[in-house]
């Protein structure tokens, strides 16, 4: 056990440097937008003293490199600073949609992964059945759709045609879990359709693979039942690939939602960010993308510490 | 039958109806004899003739336009939604009612001394503020300083530049000293950045505990996604007959839509306009269709080639078809531009310039005298500029071949167009929210050392009738004046303006507002929550 210690603390290194690499690149990228931040706060009718002494309360006047380390520091912290429109601490701005983003997330993955992997199972058991393939035709067809049509597909019927669930995900904080399962069932459905074919084809597509292997042959001229051919000696197998397959996924559903957020009026973190764009609020931007960008990490560290546990040759290498 | 007649008959018969003397039945008849159709005989028995509020229930409100960053300081005060709230739970010292006049908000009544350089405005001794104190004369001026000074960053110190001082009467009134006359002052006075909170014992405004006087209390504020608010019992004025409000923004015109349509929402603030059609069908929703101050402009540089040149201009202005730009691009829902700032949704409007028509012929002959034939240009555009901006230049290029001009369409990036491309590029298309005076638009825009004079025309007889009629107090000189600047603007001007877009917003039937609605914003001058009721 010693041994995955060591790894999951090397790969956990590995990943902070990356995502010191990354905090680099977005930083400066941020710097790198068109535009005077002090000029879009101030409007038009701002007088050269205006925005010199707002650059300076800013705190623009020092160098990039300066406010990169003070900004990395305060990050440590999980302190983000202050929002350059509001004034108020960029923490308190996104942590709460952060939240609500992680909520819908999970909301969406706790159906989602279950459903795509006993449904690989099934499609894998019954490949080349009309069963088969009615579930890669409706799959497919809902990945290759655009999410946010998806959406409006699922609002006419739902919402407006049969009046089952709200079109717009408004949440407060008064609600009861059940209430904000159903508000929010329509967004996570569309997350659903989104990312179900992906996790189930890769989990047809692995079992079948080792079909075709000689352990697997043996089991069956043992005349072990097909399901359990598949679910006992397949499945673990074919673990590595569906793992990593579910963690890209999941990592999908945190930083892929914007156009959901925006469909379904739902307050996540996507929505705060197009907003902060859009009004050059730097520091908001900035925080945003560093969360997007340790969930990404985080994810995939799970994802290969995860492929590594399934596989004894990884666990226990030569 | 005229106009006026068939107005004063519905008048009439609305009368009737409310005294009950009349029924149904011959209510419909008599509408419709009128000129009325049935369904807008209807719609007028539900919402005006037998109008008589009932209190109760909570307004389910979806906005639009809303942001993250939208905040209680009303010197940012910027989207439509933060607007919307704003009139909710603060008040302002005067209003623009239903019929588009002015009246009383915090102020009950205001005068001002021959010159209008100084004017007094009575505080109403009712008013009260949320937390609980009286509205008082430093409250009002705490509000006011707000937004003066050199310290301020508020968008509407340059609404206040001519105040040089603010005067505590002592006797629960105020007086602006101002460096100049203005006529316009209390008109002014309506601005949605002026609203009213409570002053610090430092004399600062204190705008943070999101506390004003207005019609709702801020219950729970959630920026840029929804508010909460109940009813402020003892509100100053008439209204506020739902017992709690719910804001909620929905940026995207596809959810709200859909939330109206299932019923999430009671009004919406602005609806898609492709759509539009669809919805009208939909038994549940009435649609409002108000001519607004709202100005869609096409400022040509008056001081750069071949602009420098009136014929020139004129001869562009003459070939667009506005009536087929409204149609295609403002799917019928604005009201036709004549070329001068002034929409009749303003006061003073002239009535009797002659609209100004597409005539290929008479701007050939045009560009003949100026020595410009087979003139070519370039128009800029984007499409943030409003939703089919650049498909209205394109038929503006298309109507002008008629006239051997050819127009460019540039289609400029979204981002800064603002900052890049108006005020620098010789034409382009730009869009105006409603301004509430003649004076403020033409201050702000036409006027020859304005900062945003968007067509550098500089026209001297204009800029004199400008500041004579901004201090002018007799209505009927000062209607004189702004008939001959719109001459001005009209023959002379560099800005083509093809129209004013009209302000469209829906609401579930049950929902009711009096026969007139107010034409500074979308929902009744964004005063709904506090004018209209449920229908009981």
């Amino acid at each position: 056990m010693g041994d995955i210690a060591k790894l999951i603390g090397k790969r956990l290194g590995l990943g902070l440097v990356i995502l010191l690499i990354i905090s680099i690149i977005i930083f400066f990228m941020v710097e790198l937008l068109p535009g005077d931040v002090a000029q879009a706060v101030l409007g038009q009718g701002a007088t050269p003293e205006n925005l010199a002494a707002m650059r300076k309360q800013m705190g623009l006047d020092q160098p990039a490199v300066v406010r990169y380390f003070g900004w990395l520091a305060g990050a440590l912290t999980l302190d983000f600073g202050n929002s350059i429109v509001t004034g108020k601490a960029v923490m308190s701005i996104i942590g709460e949609r952060f939240m609500n983003t992680l909520f819908l997330a999970s909301y969406a993955a706790v159906i989602a992964v279950p459903i795509s992997i006993i449904l690989g199972v099934i499609v894998a058991l019954l490949r080349n059945s009309i069963f088969d393939r009615v579930a890669n035709v409706v799959t497919l067809t809902s990945i290759s759709s655009p999410e946010f049509f998806l959406a409006y597909i699922l609002i006419l019927y739902f919402s407006i045609k049969w009046g089952m669930f709200p079109s717009n995900a408004k949440i407060s904080d008064g609600m009861s879990f059940a209430d904000l399962l159903w508000r929010t069932f329509l967004p996570a459905l569309t997350l659903v359709l989104v990312v179900v074919a992906h996790m189930m084809r890769m989990t047809r597509a692995s079992i079948i693979a080792l079909l075709a292997s000689p352990y697997i042959e043996m089991a069956r001229l043992k005349g072990t039942p097909p399901w359990k051919v598949i679910v006992k000696h397949a499945l673990p197998n074919a673990w590595a690939p569906i793992i990593n397959v579910v963690a890209l996924n999941l990592a999908y559903l945190i930083t892929g939602v914007v156009l959901v957020e925006v469909v379904f009026v739902y307050p996540g973190i996507g929505q705060a960010l197009v907003d902060a764009v859009s009004k050059r609020d730097f520091p908001v931007v900035q925080a945003s993308c560093l969360i997007f960008a340790a969930t990404y990490i985080l994810l995939n560290l799970a994802a290969d510490v995860g492929a590594i546990l399934t596989n004894p040759r990884l666990r226990h290498p030569k | 039958m005229s106009k006026v007649n068939d107005q004063v008959l519905m008048d009439k018969l609305a009368e009737a109806a409310r005294a009950g003397k009349i029924s149904r039945r011959s209510f419909m008849n008599y509408s419709m004899a009128a000129g009325m159709t049935a369904s807008a005989a209807t719609g007028l028995w539900g919402t005006s003739a037998k109008a008589a509020p009932t209190r109760g229930g909570t307004l389910r409100l979806g906005a639009h336009d809303g942001n993250t960053s939208d905040s209680h300081d009303p010197g940012t005060y910027v989207t439509f939604s933060m607007i919307q709230t704003a009139h909710t739970y603060r008040s302002y010292l005067t209003l623009i009612e239903s019929d588009g006049s002015l009246g009383p908000d915090i102020a009950t009544e205001w005068s001002a001394t021959p010159d209008a350089a100084e004017w007094t405005f009575k505080i109403n001794p009712k008013a009260s503020f949320h937390s609980g104190g009286k509205v008082t004369a430093n409250d009002v001026i705490a509000s006011m300083n707000h937004h003066r000074g050199d310290a301020s960053t508020s968008a509407a110190k340059a609404l206040l530049a001519d105040v040089v001082d603010l005067v505590d009467n002592g006797d629960n009134s105020v007086t602006f000293k101002l460096a100049a006359g203005n006529a316009d002052l209390p008109w002014l006075m309506t601005d949605y950045h002026l609203a009213i909170i409570p002053a610090n014992a430092d004399g600062s405004a204190n705008w943070q505990s999101g506390d004003g006087s207005g019609p709702y209390k801020m219950v729970n504020a959630n920026f840029g996604i929804g508010y909460s608010l109940v009813r402020h019992d003892g509100w100053h004025l008439e209204g506020a007959y739902f017992d709690a409000v719910d804001i909620t923004v929905l940026n995207d015109p596809n959810a709200m839509q859909a939330a109206l349509v299932t019923g999430d929402i009671d009004c919406a603030t602005q609806l898609d306009l492709k759509t539009l059609s669809l919805l009208e069908r939909h038994p549940d929703i009435e649609i409002d269709n108000v001519p607004s101050a709202a100005a869609i402009t096409m400022p040509m540089l008056c001081d750069t080639a071949p602009f420098d040149n009136v014929d020139v201009r004129n001869a562009l202005k003459l070939s667009v078809d506005r009536n087929e730009l409204i149609e295609k691009i403002a799917y019928g829902k604005a009201t036709v531009g004549n070329d001068f700032h002034h929409s009749p949704a303003m006061p003073y409007w002239p009535d009797d310039i002659p609209q100004r028509e597409y005539d290929p012929e008479q701007a050939k002959a045009l560009l003949q005298k100026a020595g410009a034939e087979g003139l070519t240009v370039d128009l800029s555009v984007a499409d943030s500029v409003f939703s089919g901006a650049v498909d209205m230049c394109v038929l503006f290029a298309e109507h002008a071949k008629a006239s051997g001009i050819t127009i460019n369409v540039i289609r400029e990036p979204n981002d800064g167009y603002y900052s890049d491309v108006w005020l620098k590029k010789p034409w382009c298309a730009v869009q105006w929210g409603a301004r509430p005076t003649p004076d403020v638009m033409y201050s702000l825009a036409y006027k020859d050392d304005a900062a945003w004079n968007e067509s550098r025309w500089q026209n001297e007889r204009f800029n004199v009738l400008l500041r004579q009629a901004k201090s002018e107090l007799d209505d009927t000189k000062r209607a004189g004046m702004y008939h001959e600047m719109a001459m001005l603007a009209r023959d002379d001007g560099g800005t083509v303006i093809p129209f004013f877009p009209n302000f469209v917003y829906a609401r579930n039937k049950k929902v009711r507002h009096g026969p007139n609605l107010a034409a500074s914003w979308q929902m009744d001058g964004a005063r709904a929550c506090s004018r209209w009721w449920f229908e009981a």
